[in-house]
């Protein structure tokens, strides 16, 4: 399995068309955001781990991020087609292979662009590589480098002159550390990069042409299917491998600790043995009721975090003229990819190879070879991608359960999960309530906010040692990262907002530092982590959703109670230029109606309407996105419409409008399901919504309402994420504009119709 | 396992296959098609739709016994990279996806529902594709790309 990248190199050919994207590989700094990043055996401060050029001058780059859909593969191709001055068709970029690419750890986060567009890694790499193709040039031909320019892969000189990319380095290494004084492209330059180039997997993808991991076939390979406990934490009793005796094809059932799995000769077969293979369960320990879990997630020992506190919020509020208090809920909800979740793993006596839809390669790697007992050398893992995931899906366990069987079996075998295995076991976005308090002066101003913010979790991404994260990994005996509790430290060094626990109105100041983008000087933000019984991970936008929708409803609720327009009373308290003028352009494009909320003389049947606004600073500083939502009510059955979105998104200079602006109507519209119908539910023993029966997320014959959507290009900035922002905002708009039609402000999410009734229903 | 020939995008297999098998796994495992996939097994999300006498077919709980001798064309039957249908190239112009994962439910609803009735209004086409999801939530463009369509159709 230990492939050399000089081998891969000669024999690419063929495979490069079939990969598509994975992780990032984040050079120097070892940290990409939260997530660690390890050093492996390719070096990343080294050019020639990023870039080769071939002798007919075909570049290829090695990425360590991926697309799941998101358009990374294109806008990479860009940079590197950019940054090197080559046409984009000799580029071709491979993603996310532990055999071949830098370690960038996880693709996640929106953290893709900021980590491989700006001065490390990747973009650095491009631009290292076109300096150091220059530099050779001036000696070939005698010429100074400064009177040399380069342009589709040919340098040429001030007296016509010329010398191709192929001929001066064709196959050979450059090297060469990657240099951070190597010059990038300016945008105003840019040719490629800033455009709206078509998405390079278009044509396939439309004509079914596509490879997805779902399409992966190995030779000898055959088909594996889970069998999952019968509900939440139930144990293996016993296996009565008789029942599927009589299963045509049926090659293996396996049984590792309380994993169980069936193994057979077509996909077909193993789904009739998953069935019918009689286990008997040890009863799990039961689930907490549903309808008071959110008091019951307050209750629990948790794990504190102080990111700021100005320790004068009481004082404050005591002399505050007015006191706001309101607590939001925000439930489980799920990644429901479209797709349920595939791997195929080749586990051999000499190694293992796996084809996995991750985010994480080289994590997945280390926890594999952990689970096998494999040395980490022997693992390859190689992404290709999978049903759009939006953050941890099922594809981690699903690669994991690949593995087991595969080795259980000394073949190759492909896993695809059941619609009801995928539902009920992935790792869910995170259960939260969100308590907010508040005071405002005799001017209308805020004076002190205090949030409180409990998250309830379980495991997360495995990682590089963690396969109890997920599913499989507790099913074969590792338990989740466990929650230690306890108090909150006082905060120290620079603020911690990656999940947009300050509301954007904080001043945000730790010791005498303040990077929030408000006013608010007393202030305090503490969170609590707990446990929640259900296996939890990064769902798009991950905790910034659930706060921002807290946060920016309790804004509205507060400029309610003065009487203030909403977006006035926004810009009277923030202080980052780049959220206001996203706010002012949202505000501008929707063609705001300057008053306070609710509208005065509200109807109390038939249809209501409404407007709402809500902003963000992703993760205080990655990417800044404002939202106008306007609704229509149904008196009667609390049936919300949206009839018209207005997004502005600011993420830096823009590598490809029409790419951004796919991803932003799809999270403006993803916001909308999760918003008003997508909910987990289970009962005393298990998950209850595990399909798209039980599970609601709006199909394609929903009344959509119009988005409209306004991208700033601001160049001379750092580029930012952008596949997150506009879904942050969305519930919250939402929310408020229900409130301004109705005079109903809902605090709970999914605004579903039954809530919304009979919240108007309390209400008269 | 039986003999079963199934005529797919202009080619006859001849096969020998458990009939109880859905469509879908023949076309997915055996035949190694890329276009249909595996999203719920259950009818609820059209990922693994193609089309047979002219009508939308559910291959994920079609018995593959009951395809019969018509032909079962799939998401890559429609066209090819190099001369895609039009519906597919409404998809192209537009850039209607994201993953990706759900086209075949999408574009092979909307072509059907378009053929039977040509002057099918946006209600209508909405009501088609009531039983199909994309959780990436492309649909405004995935609508648009289907408008197009249906323009470039009737000229």
């Amino acid at each position: 399995m230990n492939v050399s990248r000089r081998d891969f190199l000669k024999s690419s050919g063929a495979l490069i068309v079939t990969f598509n994207a994975t992780s990032l590989a984040n050079g120097f700094p070892n940290a990409q955001g939260q997530f660690d990043t390890h050093p492996s055996h390719i070096d990343p401060t080294q050019l020639d781990s990023w870039i080769s050029v071939a002798a007919d001058g075909t570049v290829t780059a090695y990425t360590g991020k991926c697309d799941f859909g998101q358009g990374m593969f294109t806008v990479q191709t860009q940079l590197v087609a950019e940054e090197l001055c080559v046409p984009i068709g000799s580029v071709r970029l491979i993603q996310c292979d532990t055999a071949v690419a830098p370690d960038q750890g996880t693709t996640s986060g929106s953290q893709s662009t900021p980590t491989n567009f700006n001065s490390r890694n990747l973009a650095q790499a491009a631009a290292t590589a076109r300096e150091a193709l220059l530099n050779m040039a001036s000696v070939k031909l005698g010429e100074p480098v400064d009177e040399l320019t380069a342009s589709d892969g040919v340098i040429t000189g001030k007296r016509g002159s010329h010398i191709t990319y192929g001929a001066l380095i064709g196959n050979e290494r450059f090297h060469a550390p990657l240099n951070s004084q190597a010059k990038r492209r300016s945008p105003s330059q840019w040719t490629v990069l800033g455009k709206s180039i078509p998405s390079l997997d278009r044509v396939a993808l439309m004509t079914g042409q596509f490879e997805f991991v779902h399409n992966v076939h190995v030779p000898g390979m055959l088909h594996g299917r889970v069998v999952r406990p019968s509900e939440v934490g139930a144990t293996v009793a016993n296996v009565d491998e008789s029942s599927v005796r009589q299963v045509p094809g049926l090659v293996k059932v396996v049984v590792r600790n309380n994993f169980v799995g069936v193994v057979a000769e077509k996909q077909w077969q193993a789904i009739q043995a998953a069935r019918r293979l009689k286990v008997n369960w040890h009863s799990g320990p039961g689930l907490p009721p549903q309808k008071t879990f959110h008091d019951s997630v307050r209750q629990q020992p948790s794990h504190d975090a102080l990111l700021l506190d100005s320790k004068d919020v009481e004082q404050q509020l005591a002399n505050a003229s007015t006191v706001l208090r309101a607590t939001y809920v925000y439930p489980h909800q799920m990644h429901g990819s479209v797709g349920t979740s595939c791997a195929v793993a080749d586990v051999t006596a000499d190694g293992a190879t796996v084809w996995s839809a991750t985010q994480s390669v080289y994590p997945t790697r280390s926890t594999v070879a952990k689970l096998l007992g494999l040395s980490l050398d022997s693992v390859r893992v190689i992404y290709v991608r999978g049903s759009g995931c939006y953050g941890l899906n099922g594809a981690d366990t699903a690669s994991f359960d690949a593995a087991l069987m595969s080795h259980a079996v000394s073949r190759p075998v492909r896993v695809q999960l059941s619609r009801q295995d995928e539902m009920a076991w992935e790792n869910f976005g995170s259960f939260c309530v969100i308590e907010q308090r508040a005071g405002t002066d005799p001017n209308g101003a805020i004076t002190a906010w205090e949030c409180k913010q409990w998250e309830a979790s379980r495991g997360g991404r495995p990682g590089y040692s963690q396969p109890g994260n997920v599913i499989t990994g507790v099913l074969v005996g590792y338990a989740p990262e466990p929650i230690k509790p306890g108090a909150a430290a006082e905060p120290t060094g620079t603020l911690r907002n990656q999940n947009n626990a300050l509301p954007s109105y904080m001043a945000g100041c730790v010791g005498d530092r303040c990077a929030g983008a408000g006013y608010v000087r007393s202030e305090r933000v503490i969170t609590h982590t707990v446990q929640t019984p259900f296996f939890t991970g990064p769902l798009r936008s991950p905790l910034r959703l659930q706060n921002t929708f807290a946060h920016e409803c309790f804004m509205d609720e507060i400029a309610a109670r003065l009487k203030a327009d909403p977006v006035a009373f926004r810009l009277q308290h923030l202080r980052n230029e780049r959220l206001i003028d996203v706010v002012k352009a949202a505000a501008e494009a929707a063609r705001w109606e300057t008053r306070p909320s609710p509208r005065e003389k509200l109807p109390r049947t038939g249809s209501v309407t409404g407007r709402g606004i809500a902003c963000v600073a992703y993760e205080g500083d990655n990417g800044y996105g404002a939202l106008v939502a306007e609704v229509s009510v149904d008196m009667a059955s609390g049936r919300v419409q949206p009839t018209r979105l207005t997004v502005a998104v600011d993420c830096g200079p823009i590598s490809n409008p029409d790419g951004l602006r796919n991803q932003t109507e799809g999270g403006v519209l993803q916001g909308t399901s999760r918003a008003l119908m997508e909910e987990v539910t289970w009962n005393e023993k298990r998950v209850t919504s595990i399909d798209w029966e039980t599970y609601n997320s709006f199909y394609l014959g929903f009344d959509l309402p119009a988005v409209d959507v306004v991208l700033i290009d601001k160049i001379g900035v750092p580029a930012t994420g952008a596949g997150e922002t506009a879904i942050t905002v969305v519930a919250a708009a939402i929310g408020n504009a229900i409130f301004d039609a109705t005079g109903v402000r809902l605090r709970e999410v999914p605004f579903s119709a039954d809530r919304v009734k009979a919240a108007l229903q309390s209400l008269s | 396992m039986s003999k079963v020939s199934l005529k797919v995008n202009g080619s006859l297999h001849i096969l020998d296959v458990d009939l109880t098998t859905p469509l879908l796994f023949i076309l997915s495992d055996e035949l190694q098609l890329r276009g249909p996939k595996f999203g719920c097994g259950m009818a609820q999300c059209g990922a693994c739709t193609v089309i047979l006498r002219g009508q939308i077919v559910r291959s994920c709980v079609m018995p593959v016994s009951a395809v019969g001798t018509d032909e079962v064309t799939t998401l890559e039957g429609l066209g090819s990279p190099e001369k895609p249908h039009a519906i597919q190239q409404a998809f192209i112009d537009e850039g209607a996806a994201q993953c990706g994962f759900c086209l075949s439910g999408v574009i092979l609803t909307a072509k059907v529902v378009l053929d039977e009735k040509p002057d099918a209004s946006d209600q209508q086409i909405r009501e088609a594709l009531g039983g199909v999801l994309c959780r990436c939530f492309a649909h405004l463009r995935m609508l648009r790309a289907i408008r197009k369509y249906a323009e470039r159709r009737k000229a």
